[in-house]
């Protein structure tokens, strides 16, 4: 059906001039195999080349195309117009952040926040192995024991679809406490401590109420809610383990 | 006012090979502040879509000498000798450093890093995080990164222009994307590390973001591109796409099938098959683990002879690794099963995929030295953007990650040397260099008006004109047909009209920018590959047919740029110990 069309409504906001988003409606093409983000990138090229939106990979990797698409927070380029056609497409930017212009948010918290679970490998000093004497071992099971956690692209969809970032914006969340566990559960890793004092804030994970949709719209199968529930009982154990008498300091 | 902002290396992309170079600098000297200017976050950076893995010796019956050896003849005898050697010993020092930082290998059963296969290597030797290597890798990279407090980062910064003072390059043009603003940054040494221009051709793997921003603006500050005519068709893409479809499925085991079922390489001198329930599957240099080169011109002769599939999106032949299984196909290659099923709705464990090949790699790019340096004092390369040169005339899958390490942590102490004996660069002659960009950026598109002609217009052209000019296989007639198209469009460029007359987060006008740097680029490339005469590696002219002719051929081209086009020079191949010989493949 070459002249098949679709209606994507997409919301417009442009600092410049804009007191407030309004939706701004455009025909394309309809063609069965494109995603939603072809259908973005026929708009721009062919009809108003002042839409304005991130994008790079193409192929649910790089983490940039997130939007709110009809609600729910998906990578644009790995979902299809099939999935809505001939229904109309909403499209709007990600939920719960700051709007830049059309579908581009703010990241900078999001950056910061990720920096501030130090998502690095922490040795203890004088522990450091030298490179002559080659890797740290790590068996096929300790790689399993974090690999789910490291999957994640920062695309943010999870803080999109977690209504408690919507209400407190310092909430660490989803993506930047899977990846403190990430590092936490590498068993090259001796930095537990030191990032506990972010993860086990009242910001990161006991603000979490377990909603449970961090982990529904992760495009790579992170499972960001599990991350905060295993790092929650974890720092239950640690203040358990803080009253026994000799572990007291 | 004009800001300029000041640091003591600027580092222009934020991929793997900037981020090494910065940890490089970070390390070496602390008391250094570090710039990374990138036009996307770091983590965005088209690193992350590789795939099959990184290439280093470890295993105790590997060689030194053999990866060298399989470098040199995959790269059909082209690249530097020196470069290679200095490569190949470095490697596996910056594997193991990238596995302290994090890096989470696929691992042996005994806890040591395991290697798989790959295409023209002799042994095992290729370093995977299951097939998303270059992601991990430039996610250790990046977070890793992060516990340096000397480098900052401009993210989402595009780079337009370098700043150049009596002929040393000290600094960068570049736009705040937020708010539209020129600055200038200025530095005691530049790292660019921008990337290959995978968008000049229509059908790619490459991300949106690869059009040769920083090759463009090193030739056009007088810098050579070297042999810009070597590119890279993977043979394994998604038909419409382009989507990558990773060498480790056949390093695994996955193999290539034309519509009659025939293992079809086996007919173009790769060796004879061994069914792949043979122990012995598969053969390291032999068949499906030939050369990338070898394997799509292999695919056009097929297309050719009509025994390939043909679809909506062209011609195409089945990837089948089946045959491995469903638990394995999870294990080593889940990424390959994600795309597949996704984008053509295969799934990979029960059906062949359909492939072809597509464009993958630029091997040619900024001319420099082993340590990254350039002819113009203060700037180096790293990276797919340059060209050092250990690709030659073909890369080998699994080197391109480690380039972007070893000469990643040489170009930054390079740098550091560099900057350190050199008076900091005085900022107020450069005011006025940041005004000029400023008032040309506005002048040319942000303020125009009237133009005629559509970006997706003249970038389709271009497309098109380097798919049939300068794809697998050449001839006079279209290397000069693309040359003149170039030309062409560089003219109509001019005309060119944007839709976006706003300051804050334009991304039409980046789109422009990015036009004007791939047509420059293009028109390199098509010349070269016009100029070059015989068929070596991935460059495959018709009417000059292999073998490859070293009287005349064994140097790279040089390409400079004058007002009239691209004027192309040459330079000898540095060969140390071994002489070119033979290039053969299977066993």
């Amino acid at each position: 059906m070459p002249d098949e069309k679709i209606t994507l409504e997409i919301l417009r906001y442009h600092p410049e001039t804009d007191e407030e988003p309004s939706f701004q409606t455009f025909e394309v093409p309809y063609h069965e195999d494109w995603v939603v983000l072809d259908a973005i990138n026929w708009i721009k090229e062919h009809v108003d080349g002042t839409l304005t939106y991130r994008w790079s990979c193409r192929m649910g990797v790089c983490g940039s195309c997130g939007m709110m698409v009809n609600g729910t927070p998906r990578l644009t380029c790995a979902v299809f117009l099939n999935e809505f056609h001939p229904e109309p497409i909403k499209i709007e930017p990600l939920a719960y952040f700051p709007v830049e212009r059309d579908l581009v948010t703010v990241m900078d918290s999001f950056m910061e926040k990720l920096q501030s679970v130090k998502p690095w490998l922490i040795r203890n000093e004088d522990e450091e192995k030298p490179l002559e004497e080659g890797e740290y071992l790590q068996s096929p099971a300790e790689l399993a024991s974090y690999k789910q956690f490291s999957m994640c692209i920062n695309c943010m969809l999870c803080y999109a679809a977690c209504p408690v970032t919507g209400l407190e914006s310092e909430f660490v969340g989803p993506a930047a406490i899977a990846l403190g566990m990430r590092y936490n559960r590498d068993s090259r890793d001796q930095g537990r401590e030191q990032r506990q004092e972010v993860i086990a804030s009242h910001d990161a994970i006991w603000n979490c109420t377990f909603v449970g949709e961090c982990s529904v719209v992760c495009p790579k199968d992170v499972d960001p809610a599990g991350a905060i529930q295993q790092a929650k009982v974890e720092s239950t154990i640690d203040w358990y383990t803080s009253l026994l008498p000799w572990t007291k300091k | 006012m004009t800001e300029i902002i000041e640091h003591d290396v600027l580092i222009v992309g934020g991929g793997g090979a900037g981020l090494r170079a910065a940890i490089a600098i970070a390390e070496a000297d602390p008391s250094l502040s570090i710039a990374v200017v990138s036009k996307v976050y770091p983590m965005r950076s088209h690193t992350v879509s590789a795939e099959g893995g990184a290439a280093a010796v470890i295993r105790p019956e590997d060689s030194l000498e053999d990866h060298i050896y399989d470098t040199i003849s995959g790269a059909d005898w082209l690249a530097d000798q020196d470069a290679v050697e200095a490569f190949v010993n470095e490697a596996p020092r910056e594997m193991t450093q990238l596995e302290h930082w994090g890096c989470p290998w696929s691992r042996n059963p005994d806890g040591t890093v395991a290697v798989r296969p790959f295409g023209g290597m002799k042994i095992e030797r290729t370093w995977f995080a299951a097939d998303k290597t270059g992601f991990h890798m430039l996610h250790a990279l990046f977070q890793t990164s992060l516990k340096y407090e000397p480098v900052k980062r401009y993210d989402e910064w595009f780079a337009t222009q370098l700043l150049v003072e009596d002929g040393r390059c000290v600094g960068v043009t570049a736009i705040e994307l937020r708010t539209g603003q020129v600055r200038g940054i200025v530095a005691g040494a530049v790292i660019i590390c921008t990337g290959g221009a995978g968008r000049l051709w229509p059908f790619t793997t490459n991300a949106a973001i690869k059009t040769g921003d920083g090759m463009a603006m090193a030739y056009r500050a007088g810098i050579a591109l070297k042999d810009m005519e070597f590119v890279q068709y993977h043979p394994t893409g998604l038909p419409g796409t382009g989507i990558l479809i990773t060498e480790a499925s056949r390093g695994e085991g996955g193999v290539l099938i034309n519509k009659d079922g025939h293992r079809y390489l086996q007919d173009y001198d790769l060796g004879k098959p061994l069914d792949v329930s043979d122990p012995e599957h598969p053969q390291k240099r032999t068949m499906e683990l030939g050369p990338r080169d070898k394997l799509s011109q292999c695919f056009i002769k097929e297309q050719q002879a009509g025994r390939t599939f043909e679809g909506e999106y062209g011609h195409y032949v089945h990837l089948d690794v089946t045959h491995l299984g469903e638990k394995k196909i999870n294990k080593k290659i889940p990424f390959v099963r994600e795309l597949a099923r996704n984008y053509v709705g295969i799934d990979p464990v029960y059906d062949p995929i359909p492939v072809r090949p597509v464009l993958h790699y630029v091997m040619g790019g900024i001319h420099t030295d082993i340590n990254g340096a350039t002819s113009m004092p203060g700037l180096f390369a790293v990276g797919e953007c340059a060209c050092v040169n250990i690709n030659g005339a073909n890369r080998l899958g699994s080197n391109s990650l480690t380039e972007l390490l070893v000469f990643g942590a040489r170009a930054g102490q390079e740098a550091v040397n560099f900057a350190a004996a050199q008076s900091k660069p005085q900022t107020g002659p450069l005011e006025a260099q940041v005004r000029d960009e400023q008032q040309r950026i506005a002048g040319q598109f942000i303020n125009k008006t009237g133009g005629t002609e559509r970006l997706v217009t003249l970038r389709t052209e271009m497309n098109e004109a380097m798919e049939s000019g300068v794809g697998i296989y050449r001839d006079a007639a279209g290397t000069q047909a693309a040359c003149d198209k170039m030309a062409e469009l560089q003219d109509r460029f001019q005309h060119v009209s944007l839709d976006d007359h706003s300051l804050s987060f334009n991304t039409e006008l980046t789109a422009a920018l990015e036009l004007e740097n791939m047509l420059d680029i293009a028109r390199a490339s098509s010349l070269a590959a016009n100029v070059r005469q015989e068929s070596r590696g991935a460059h495959q002219r018709t009417d000059f047919p292999p073998p490859r002719d070293d009287d005349n051929w064994l140097k790279h081209s040089l390409a400079f740029r004058t007002d009239d086009g691209p004027r192309i020079e040459h330079l000898d191949v540095t060969i140390t110990r071994w002489p070119p010989a033979k290039r053969t493949y299977g066993s």
